[in-house]
């Protein structure tokens, strides 16, 4: 069980911030299709700032001291924190890396009013062009993982051991599920969802955002400028994402990165739509479609109760139908919902002053 | 129309905003190439200087000689191989073009294409060429894969048609869907499953009747070679043109289509009726036009249009398919994006802007064979191109109008001199304005005739 809640959570979570990067997106008018692109650029560019940051002498000591820890040769755990800082700054290189590379999304759509799924679609195959393009220049191979050859996790994984329980000690349920062999990046994205959603739905720039995506030119004639807030939200949908991407490659990937993030921001995409652009649909979308994604990756492992039997081996059920079954429910939900669908009414349509 | 100069015909301003957003594209990957090069210790100058040479001219570079120096010249094994592999990219082209006449974005290329290869794999090696001849089963087999494909486009079709879903929503799901089932089905498919146990009988057994390629160590994770089977295109003698190249009757195959495409879409009611529900849905219903079946149509069109790009590309007999794809999506599929929009559309267009991003495609590959680059360098110019189309129609559009704009007020305001001094600034602005519908509906004839 533990097992199970902990991978649906690593896969749940950056769908779920990626998505509410879509949701940024759409509410301000603008179809965001290159999430996928975005979050390729954020995982490489995170990827690359751990590696050039591995050097640092500071984080270097404190990778020494914690490995030191991990061996069992030092009582002091005093390393981790440094190196959780250094999983912070990273974080926030990639959403500045994601914020940068939506840019050229925001300026075809909206300052020339370029077609949006087509301006998508070039930052789709831009992203793992000049990633992939770089990581073989500079790893001469197509992954790229941090120096040396380290794992993410021996740096930046959170272990029971470092709040004062031994190795062998159970720190009860919740501490071994939520505390032991976790990420602090999943938590972080956690309360910047929660954050990010209070400010789209509950402040006056929240409001100001969605009025865009249903009437600009209501919106403008109220005063608002509409090119600062499409700016506003594409922007903050590409550092959201980029940070997404990040934590997928941190997370799920061991902190590398290889210029592909196997269809995970259009599965975001897909749980934007399946969660009707609102953030508590949207979470509990990802954490369904999360556990999806788990399910087929560790199907034939997994023991749900402990009792040691596979259940869902015995069921029979072939895992490409786990991993299928998103798109298709995605699909389901849009055939059932295109009458009642709350998709902002001005997403796609460049906003024209004159238009009324 | 017809009068007008060439340099201010339609089709010419397209033509020079393509080959803009090309020689753009070059000259982006070009800059990138030689700053990567001067700030990595191991390139340097020189071969910063190669890079930019081979992506220009890569595709008639030969070797290196003995100093180390790049050779170029007529190189006719790249030239068949830049043929070989436009087959795929002028049908996947050829598809998002159709779409595109009909209004819809087919991003649904990658699925039908995946379904194709699938449909055509399975169809050219469960059929025993010891007792169907070869030339039949590759028949079957391409109508089969074209079959997967209309099936496949239509999924959107439809759910655009009676449902109003977003073609590019849906599309970019059933691309997905596609990859999991395609990885799902040649992972469990036999061939025993399907033609019966008498297939253990031909002359080349296989191990346990998988599609899998179990017997060439190397090749774990594809499936067989269509030429196991006998089954491959023919060459029609262009491997003499070529030699050591991959060219086969495939590009021939692909040419015709394209044509056959234009003539349906140019000169045909259907093609009409294509184009009308793209221009205007709700007045094409109005003028008795069915428009969902019409929608239905293209992307069933569409779908086998991609997918009989992936048959021609599949049963050429010496290309392999690594069937674990749930991952990632054809590149080809993508790629038929900007091949559509560098020829705006049109089919005949179609044929060379496929084989330029077969060229860059070469192009890659001999980056990575001569210097330290690699081939991801065409994949950012090809990025780059479709962010440049993907507002070269609005400043395509902003051109003409401006010209058609200032000429029509100038010849309302010489129409106008006579009357009465004191009006002539009022009426010149009047002018403007009326001249502002006509130059609309200028514009949009245009973009209904391409």
């Amino acid at each position: 069980m533990t097992f199970l809640i902990q991978q649906t959570l690593l896969f749940a979570i950056p769908l779920m911030i990626v998505a509410l990067a879509g949701v940024f997106s759409e509410r301000s008018g603008i179809i965001n299709l290159a999430l996928e692109g975005i979050m390729i650029m954020g995982a490489f560019i995170g990827v690359l700032s751990v590696r050039l940051l591995q050097s640092v002498p500071a984080f270097q000591e404190a990778a020494q001291q914690l490995a030191q820890f991990n061996a069992g040769k030092t009582e002091s755990a005093s390393g981790w924190l440094t190196l959780q800082g250094m999983e912070i700054l990273c974080m926030l290189i990639a959403a500045a890396a994601g914020a940068i590379f939506s840019l050229l999304l925001s300026y075809a759509s909206i300052n020339l009013k370029a077609d949006q799924t087509i301006g998508g679609t070039a930052l789709n195959l831009l992203a793992p062009a000049i990633s992939l393009f770089l990581i073989r220049i500079i790893v001469n191979q197509n992954t790229m993982g941090m120096e040396g050859g380290a794992g993410g996790a021996s740096w930046f994984l959170i272990r029971k051991t470092f709040f004062g329980y031994s190795a062998g000690e159970s720190a009860g349920f919740l501490g071994n599920t939520f505390l032991d062999k976790t990420y602090l990046a999943t938590y972080l994205t956690i309360i910047l969802f929660v954050v990010m959603s209070i400010l789209l739905y509950k402040t006056r720039f929240g409001l100001r955002i969605r009025s865009c995506g249903e009437n600009p030119q209501a919106a403008a004639s109220l005063g608002i400028s509409v090119y600062k807030m499409r700016y506003a939200g594409v922007t903050i949908s590409g550092a959201l994402a980029g940070m997404g991407g990040f934590v997928y490659a941190l997370t799920t990937q061991g902190c590398t990165t290889n210029g592909d993030v196997a269809g995970f921001g259009f599965l975001a995409l897909a749980v934007m739509i399946f969660g009707n652009w609102k953030p508590l649909n949207i979470a509990l979308g990802a954490l369904l479609f999360g556990l999806f994604k788990c399910i087929a990756a560790s199907y034939s492992t997994l023991d749900i109760n402990g009792d040691g039997r596979f259940l869902l081996t015995e069921i029979g059920v072939s895992s490409y139908v786990y991993r299928l079954l998103p798109y298709v429910i995605t699909l389901i939900v849009l055939a059932l919902t295109s009458k009642s669908s709350r998709a902002p009414k001005a997403e796609g349509i460049p906003y024209d002053k004159g238009m009324r | 129309m017809n009068k007008s100069p060439l340099m201010q015909r339609d089709g010419t301003k397209k033509l020079i905003a393509s080959l803009l957003s090309i020689l753009i594209g070059l000259f982006f990957g070009s800059i990138l190439v030689l700053i990567v090069g001067l700030t990595t210790s191991n390139i340097g100058a020189k071969g910063a200087w190669d890079g930019i040479r081979l992506i220009f001219i890569g595709l008639f570079s030969k070797s290196r000689d003995a100093s180390g120096n790049l050779v170029f010249g007529m190189n006719t094994t790249n030239i068949g191989n830049m043929l070989f592999r436009a087959t795929p990219l002028i049908m996947t082209g050829l598809s998002v073009a159709v779409s595109q006449k009909t209004g819809l974005f087919n991003i649904g290329a990658p699925g039908q294409y995946l379904m194709g290869t699938m449909a055509s794999l399975m169809i050219s090696l469960s059929i025993p060429s010891s007792s169907v001849p070869p030339f039949v089963i590759w028949l079957l087999a391409f109508l089969g894969g074209c079959l997967a494909g209309a099936i496949w486009g239509a999924i959107p079709g439809i759910l655009k048609a009676f449902l109003n879903i977003n073609e590019v929503i849906a599309c970019i799901m059933t691309n997905w869907i596609s990859a999991n089932l395609v990885t799902w089905f040649f992972d469990i498919a036999k061939f025993s499953t399907m033609t019966g146990s008498f297939y253990c009988q031909t002359k080349w057994k296989i191990a346990d009747g998988s599609f899998k390629n179990m017997v060439e160590n190397t090749k774990s994770g594809y499936v067989y070679k269509t030429s196991w089977n006998n089954v491959a295109t023919p060459k029609l003698g262009l491997d003499k043109l070529f030699p050591d190249s991959q060219v086969n009757a495939g590009i021939l195959i692909a040419i015709v289509i394209a044509i056959v495409i234009y003539i349906i879409i140019n000169k045909t009611t259907f093609g009409f009726q294509l184009k009308a529900c793209g221009s205007n849905r709700h007045a094409a219903r109005y003028a008795g036009i069915k428009d969902r079946a019409n929608i239905i149509y293209s992307m069933s069109i569409a779908g086998a249009l991609s997918a009989a790009g992936a048959s021609l590309y599949y049963l050429s007999g010496n290309t392999e398919f690594s069937w674990n794809t749930y991952q990632s999506l054809p590149a080809i599929g993508f790629n038929g994006i900007p091949v559509a929009l560098l020829a705006v559309n049109n089919p005949i267009g179609v044929i060379f802007s496929g084989t330029f991003m077969a060229m860059l495609n070469i192009i890659g590959t001999q980056l990575t064979k001569f210097t330290a680059y690699n081939e991801y360098i065409t994949d950012v110019i090809i990025a780059v191109i479709v962010y440049l189309s993907a507002f070269s129609l609005v400043i395509r559009s902003l051109i003409a109008g401006r010209k058609k704009n200032t000429s029509v007020a100038n010849d309302a305001n010489a129409d106008k001199t006579p009357a009465k001094p004191e009006d002539t600034g009022k009426s010149g602005a009047d002018a403007e304005q009326e001249a502002a519908p006509p130059t609309d509906a200028g514009t949009e004839k245009g973009g209904a005739q391409a």
